[in-house]
């Protein structure tokens, strides 16, 4: 772990110009300050290490998004934001496990947050669970290219090489049949 | 234009790769077509998903990057609250032990009901009680036993009960133990000789065992003079006692001593005599040295050897006493001269002979 990453806890106008301009260290800070607080909230609470990184990343998810989509007001301190919607989303996963006994052990100030964020994120991950399994039921290569040029953006270029196609046209051809499929396989999907 | 192309002009559309011009031309395109107008609005969505997808998995991927980096074990060791061992063992087992503690809770009461320890607290005492309860029982049995005698020795079939009485006057009135004619339909008293005389009941105090008879035949003519006197007082501890009755078809003789002054479960009403009593003797007089009479012989206890009961003589006397007047032809006067007194256990018995009946009990249950 590097100097720069170990930095101090950054302060939540740091964290937000950080996330905002695409900062890697800001991101790096912000997530190694608030992790041990969603960590003893979590194992203190019924939860393993990896149920802790799981709410923790969702909640700098959500964060993130919020930060990036220009909507994020903070009202209360950015820590008490972050313990507050893990904690949210802790109680939520423990009763969905049947697991939840009634109360909750907290370390932190906690202000309510507001169903409809938690909701907003889940149905973004219902749309991504789609296209997750859309892509593996599309099968190879078009996966392959699918995944190059849309999330890896490659360029056609590369993608021709790698698969060894004569020309971009044959490989854009192919591109598009596989973009028709990926997209009728997305959408057919309930 | 075919699938492909279309596809082409919406992501180039999509991408702001189109000139004004070409722009222009395509969105006019949009409006006329609507099937295009259509795969533009959801290809712009997909294309959306799409992005939205990449970023996550990119963001997701960076986090994950710099969770690698923590120490996520270390940590946990330092955050997780370590409560001590039992509550530990409570949370982690909790549901096991409550099932347990229930069996055994279940199983303590259960043994408890059935060992009937929730009758009393006291263990001991209702065993004594219980115990105590048996006796009285056995006792009963025995009553019914002393009264019915065995009836291989009887000459008459007829005859249910059995058991001794003794003169309390000269004219025929006859003291026996109340259980001894219990739900007697006829009574006969037999004296030594082997001579039957019809008897009534005069009078019963079932509660002190104690009944009344009187002789009411014609072929009875008055005894002589009663030779023994009733003591009034109570008899002291280790006094020499004896007794004589019908076990049998002859007269019986047995002795002993006054073992204690309270009889069954401390019962002022009774004498404990060490005198062996059997079935028949019940209803005897129980004697002095003296040639007094002390008790009515009552039952044998069966759960302790030498154990046996007699009712003591202040209850007979205050049965005596309550014999209603008008059920009497004369006033009951008792003998007060003792003409036994001095005379050897032999000669007593010799001259009380005369005076001990067997009872002799007809029908009844």
């Amino acid at each position: 772990m590097n100097k720069e990453l170990k930095g101090p806890i950054p302060t939540d106008s740091e964290v937000i110009l950080g996330i905002l301009n695409n900062s890697e260290s800001v991101l790096n800070r912000l997530y190694i300050a608030y992790f041990p607080m969603v960590l003893q909230l979590i194992i203190n609470n019924n939860g393993t290490a990896d149920d802790a990184k799981d709410i923790y990343q969702e909640a700098i998810i959500i964060l993130y998004n919020k930060i990036k989509a220009g909507d994020f007001e903070l009202s209360s301190k950015l820590k008490t934001f972050i313990y507050s919607v893990c904690r949210r989303l802790w109680l939520k996963r423990l009763s969905q496990m049947n697991r939840y006994g009634g109360d909750i052990r907290d370390f932190e100030d906690y202000s309510p947050v507001e169903d409809d964020e938690v909701d907003k994120q889940n149905e973004l991950a219902i749309q991504f669970t789609k296209m997750e399994s859309a892509l593996q039921l599309l099968g190879e290569p078009c996966k392959t290219i699918m995944e190059d040029f849309y999330i890896h953006n490659r360029s056609m270029q590369d993608i021709c090489e790698r698969f060894g196609y004569t020309n971009a046209d044959n490989a854009k051809t192919q591109k598009y049949k596989c973009l028709q499929r990926l997209k009728k396989l997305f959408f057919q999907q309930k | 234009m075919n699938e492909h192309k279309l596809l082409e002009e919406i992501e180039r559309y999509l991408n702001g790769e189109m000139s004004p011009e070409e722009r222009l031309q395509f969105e006019a395109l949009c409006k006329q077509d609507t099937a295009i107008g259509n795969k533009l609005a959801e290809h712009r969505l997909f294309a959306k998903t799409m992005k939205q997808y990449s970023d996550r998995l990119a963001l997701e991927s960076r986090l994950a990057a710099i969770h690698e980096e923590i120490d996520v074990h270390t940590l946990a060791e330092e955050l997780m609250i370590h409560p001590s061992w039992i509550v530990q063992l409570w949370r982690n087992h909790h549901s096991k032990i409550s099932v347990a503690a229930s069996i055994a809770i279940f199983a303590i009461l259960g043994t408890l009901f059935l060992s009937g320890s929730f009758a009393n607290h006291d263990n001991k005492y209702i065993e004594l009680r219980r115990e105590v309860g048996n006796l009285q029982r056995k006792t009963e049995s025995l009553n019914q036993k002393v009264a019915q005698n065995a009836s291989r020795t009887n000459r008459d079939v007829m005859d249910r009960y059995r058991g001794t009485g003794f003169a309390i006057t000269a004219n025929g009135l006859i003291a026996t133990a109340y259980h001894v004619i219990n739900d007697a339909d006829s009574v006969y008293v037999e004296n030594a000789a082997g001579k039957s005389f019809k008897a009534d009941v005069l009078y019963t105090e079932p509660e002190n065992d104690i009944a009344i008879l009187r002789i009411a035949d014609n072929s009875f003519k008055n005894l002589s003079p009663i030779p023994y006197t009733f003591k009034k007082g109570e008899s002291d501890l280790a006094e020499f006692v004896y007794t004589l009755g019908y076990p049998q078809d002859s007269p019986h003789y047995d002795d002993g001593k006054l073992t204690s002054t309270m009889g069954l479960n401390g019962d002022s009403l009774d004498y404990q005599i060490s005198v062996t009593i059997n079935p028949g003797n019940s209803g005897g007089p129980l004697m002095d040295s003296r040639g007094n009479v002390i008790g009515v012989v009552k039952a044998k206890e069966t759960q302790m050897e030498g154990v046996h009961f007699a009712v003591k003589t202040s209850y007979l006397l205050a049965a005596i006493n309550n014999i209603p007047a008008d059920s009497l032809t004369k006033k009951i006067s008792l003998n007060t001269k003792n003409t036994l007194a001095g005379l050897s256990t032999v000669q007593q018995v010799k001259k009380l002979k005369n005076y001990v009946f067997m009872v002799r009990v007809y029908g009844g249950k």
